[in-house]
């Protein structure tokens, strides 16, 4: 069991500092065949999880959300109202959705969803996040200066819209909508999941089906 | 803390990397996050974990690549916890010797492994007695100070003015689940005017949202 102690810890990561390997792989690899070695982890377990998280769980998941709100008036209004209970409509609740948010872009309002402290990601409907979520340079501006980010993206937002920005500080977890891009009443559900990308569902991509 | 992890509103970290394909980019990626998933952590809490990210230092929080930092995190919560220690490290082998050790986990298969995820929809809420202090609407004003251990109100945040936007019942306080202690508290959805986070806010409609725990908040 942890003694919760910071202090000692402190002192560990000035000898981590110092004497973990130098590489990244090795660093990984030392780790793991210690768990291995002291059977607190399954290698081969490790392997199911990359490949659940390489194959079967990423943003295709929230895309989908996505078009089934788009198409469906009281699906988007579950979605608003539950957003758990509404993912698992598909049966996509899991790491860390269990308080998720889903919030709507309109043409007056953007949001744009980062997490200053670390980098908490709503894990079970868009997968791994992305690096630059996870950076200084993401994290430090998002707040600060979300134009200038979004601009970044090739995202221009124009003066009458409202951008909302969402520090996820505690344990819930925010979902961007996306508009429905315009034109697309002939597609089906299937279709328009096809134009929804990870970035919008963050905030960092705004005018879908433009590429 | 006041520590590097706490990058909202900083300056100087340079422009965004935009440019990213979906997935893990380093096979060293995927299995610090499976390890991150699967291995068994006695006693370790999500809010001390994260103590333990934070309390990395600085050249290494910001030169490491992310989940190079995860792994940091778990070797220093395993050693702290008296799992593993820095010799073993140094070695490359399992040196300690216990009698408590568990049994190895069994070998899970995909469908196992994505039943799990679906089983981890982690809730932090809970009912108390405690009334909210707070209604939605109502102005409030942040702490004007953090605290050496775990928190979760960003610097940029502190001694500002904002509104309560949403109300979430009580959840766990992360400040003492970072101490081994499971109190929960009213969690609040609160929004700052940009204007008033940032002197050189110029588009006056924009707001930024954090979720802030009522021993965060005073009265407006």
């Amino acid at each position: 069991m942890p003694d919760f102690d910071a202090k000692k810890v402190a002192e560990i990561h000035e000898h981590l500092h110092r004497h973990l390997p130098s590489e990244s792989a090795l660093r990984i690899k030392a780790l793991e065949t210690l768990l291995t070695e002291k059977g607190l982890v399954n290698p081969e377990t490790i392997d199911k999880w990359v490949e659940a998280y390489s194959e079967h769980i990423g943003p295709k998941r929230g895309a989908q959300v996505v078009a089934r709100a788009w198409v469906d008036p009281e699906f988007r209004h579950r979605l608003l109202d539950d957003a758990p209970a509404a993912i698992d409509e598909f049966s996509f609740l899991g790491k860390a959705t269990g308080h998720l948010k889903a919030v709507e872009n309109t043409d007056q309002i953007h949001n744009l969803v980062v997490c200053t402290l670390c980098s908490c990601y709503p894990f079970s409907i868009l997968g791994i996040a992305p690096a630059w979520y996870k950076a200084a340079a993401y994290r430090s501006r998002a707040v600060r200066d979300p134009r200038g980010v979004l601009q970044e993206f090739g995202v221009e937002i124009e003066d009458d819209v409202e951008v909302r920005v969402w520090d996820s500080t505690a344990e819930l977890r925010y979902l961007v909508i996306p508009q429905r891009p315009p034109g697309t009443d002939h597609l089906d559900e299937a279709a328009l999941a096809a134009l929804v990308t990870r970035n919008s569902m963050i905030g960092t991509d705004r005018q879908l089906g433009q590429s | 803390m006041d520590g590097i992890h706490d990058l909202g509103g900083k300056q100087g970290y340079g422009m965004v990397d935009v440019d990213e394909e979906y997935g893990f980019h380093h096979d060293w990626e995927g299995r610090e996050w499976g390890i991150a998933q699967c291995a068994r952590t006695p006693g370790i809490t999500i809010d001390w974990w994260r103590h333990c990210r934070e309390l990395i230092m600085p050249v290494d929080y910001l030169n490491r690549p992310y989940f190079d930092s995860w792994a940091q995190t778990d070797f220093s919560t395993y050693i702290e916890a008296g799992w593993m220690t820095l010799e073993e490290i140094k070695a490359g082998k399992s040196l300690l010797e216990r009698d408590d050790y568990p049994d190895p986990p069994a070998a899970q298969s995909l469908a196992e492994v994505l039943q799990d995820d679906h089983d981890h929809a982690f809730r932090f809420d809970a009912e108390i007695d405690a009334e909210p202090a707070f209604e939605i609407g109502q102005p409030v004003h942040t702490a004007r100070y953090g605290h050496a251990g775990h928190c979760r109100l960003p610097q940029y945040a502190r001694d500002r003015r904002g509104t309560i936007h949403a109300h979430h019942g009580a959840h766990v306080f992360p400040d003492r689940s970072a101490e081994g202690v499971e109190i929960h508290q009213h969690l609040y959805t609160v929004m700052f005017m940009a204007s008033e986070l940032w002197a050189e806010a110029e588009d006056a409609q924009d707001k930024v949202y954090l979720d802030l725990w009522e021993s965060y908040l005073g009265g407006g």
